[in-house]
């Protein structure tokens, strides 16, 4: 096999990978927020339920999660899981991404010091429009170091789909590199890993830099 | 009255901050408040402007009074220059329209002395600026009231100079203005009434002149730690 020939088998795996990591991020970026408000809920069951979910996708590894809910339907309800497997895959990562999202953005609201919440108040601002004009904007600045880490370790993270046997970049790696005896695989999966990290260093880099005008 | 505090009792848990506080402010009026830390000064202000609420006793505005409060330490809107500090609760707010609120804006700036800095932001400036950027910003809703709680304790002390000065330009604006401060020189200075509060006590009251005189051994006590007089 030239190395032509392998670079085009393995990128329909890169643009599986690029595809787990545009879904977990537009899904999980909202649905931290979502995950943020419900644990603050003052409906306690709700508050604590939530509490409990994040804790739990923080606590346990993303490999385990996947394989809980990709089988987690068969075993507990004996659903045939034919064609569930992306469908698991996108549930996992959303889900675990999310929760770390939460957590983000439940530091960075808590950082802003109550003067600012005092100020609005007195100035007449909304509720809704002391969020949306007064916090949020300084939230942005201060989670965005946290998400672009977050962000970095999802493009590495994406490989675990391997554990559901999804073809992306590193389960074909591994296949190609068993079936052509090469190590060449790899080291195209790792330049791939790379310079996709490469390049959200610099997106995020430019993001943060918006944000530079005060501090 | 522009606002009358009757009876106002404030405690949290088992310490009682207020204790049957009585004030009226006439319009323009300037009031100063003094006593020792944790006698209740910021609470009592806290209270007047709805930041926290009374246990019992009643807060009345006059019909439509507005009133602004300035903080100890600013809390000026990083993210915002100067200028969009001072015109962004107009037009949020008051739905004055961007031009109108950009022009009041600059006004006020104008009479803080920072209309060359409108375009900063607050941590570019130094504290007395900051605090200056605060006043306008309060002045900008055009209130009948202005709440100043040690608008200078945060500040070192050369620049106390520079904000005293421009609270004590305002008032010939006919905005009535309650200053808590320890800056007895300022208070005497500046008030129609200074009230000295102590453990969530009115101990006196009166006019600079017999209130600086008086012979309230507590209120001289206190008086007594104060040789800038
Ligand atoms: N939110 C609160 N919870 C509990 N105790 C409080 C709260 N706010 C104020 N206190 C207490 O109430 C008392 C009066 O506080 P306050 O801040 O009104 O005093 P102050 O006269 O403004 O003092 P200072 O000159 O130090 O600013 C203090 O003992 C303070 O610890
Ligand atoms: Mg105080």
């Amino acid at each position: 096999m030239t190395f032509a020939t392998m670079l085009s088998t393995m990128s329909e795996g890169m643009l599986r990978t690029i595809g787990i990591f545009v879904i977990t991020l537009v899904g999980s970026l909202p649905l931290g927020f979502v995950m943020y408000f419900m644990k603050k809920s003052k409906i306690k069951p709700i508050s604590v339920i939530t509490k409990v979910f994040i804790e739990i996708m923080r606590g346990t590894p993303l490999m385990l999660q996947l394989l809980v809910w990709y089988f987690g339907p068969y075993y507990l309800f004996g659903w045939g899981i034919g064609n569930w497997r992306f469908g698991a895959i996108c549930v996992g990562f959303v889900l675990n991404y999310a929760a770390y999202f939460a957590e983000i953005y439940r530091g960075g609201i808590e950082s802003i010091p109550r003067g600012q919440y005092e100020a609005a108040q007195i100035l007449g601002y909304t509720k809704n429009q002391t969020f949306i004009r007064i916090i949020l904007p300084q939230v942005v600045k201060i989670i965005l170091p946290s998400i672009t880490n977050e962000v970095i370790t999802l493009v590495k993270d994406t490989s675990l789909a391997f554990t559901l046997a999804y073809q992306e970049v590193f389960s074909l790696a591994q296949q190609l590199s068993a079936s052509q005896t090469s190590f060449m695989p790899f080291v195209i999966a790792g330049v791939f890993y790379f310079v996709a990290n490469y390049l959200v260093s610099i997106g995020m880099t430019k993001v943060e830099s918006a944000f530079d005008y005060y501090d | 009255m522009i606002l009358e505090m009757k009876h106002i009792k404030k405690s949290f848990d088992d310490l009682e901050v207020l204790k049957d506080i009585n004030i009226g402010i006439k319009p323009g009026e300037i009031i100063s408040i003094i006593g020792p830390s944790g006698s209740g000064k910021s609470t009592l202000l806290r209270c007047a402007t709805g930041l926290e609420t009374q246990d019992s006793g009643e807060i009345v505005y006059e019909d439509g009074a507005k009133f602004g409060l300035v903080f100890q330490n600013f809390n000026l809107f990083p993210h915002m220059s100067v200028l969009q500090n001072v015109m962004d609760a107009p037009v949020q707010v008051m739905k004055k329209d961007k031009e109108t609120a950009k022009a009041e804006a600059m006004k006020w700036l104008d009479k803080m002395g920072l209309a060359d800095r409108a375009d900063a932001y607050p941590c570019q400036l130094s504290g007395g600026m900051q605090q200056r950027v605060a006043i306008a910003r309060a002045l900008a809703k055009d209130p009948d009231i202005l709440f100043f709680d040690e608008p200078t304790s945060a500040l070192d002390p050369e620049l106390t100079g520079e904000v005293l000065k421009v609270i004590k330009s305002l008032a010939d604006l006919h905005i009535a203005m309650v200053i808590v401060t320890h800056e007895m020189a300022f208070a005497k200075d500046i008030s129609d009434e200074v009230i000295f509060m102590e453990k969530g006590v009115i101990v006196d009251r009166g006019t600079p002149d017999e209130l600086f005189a008086s012979d309230n051994p507590r209120t001289q006590e206190f008086l007594g730690r104060y040789n800038n007089i």
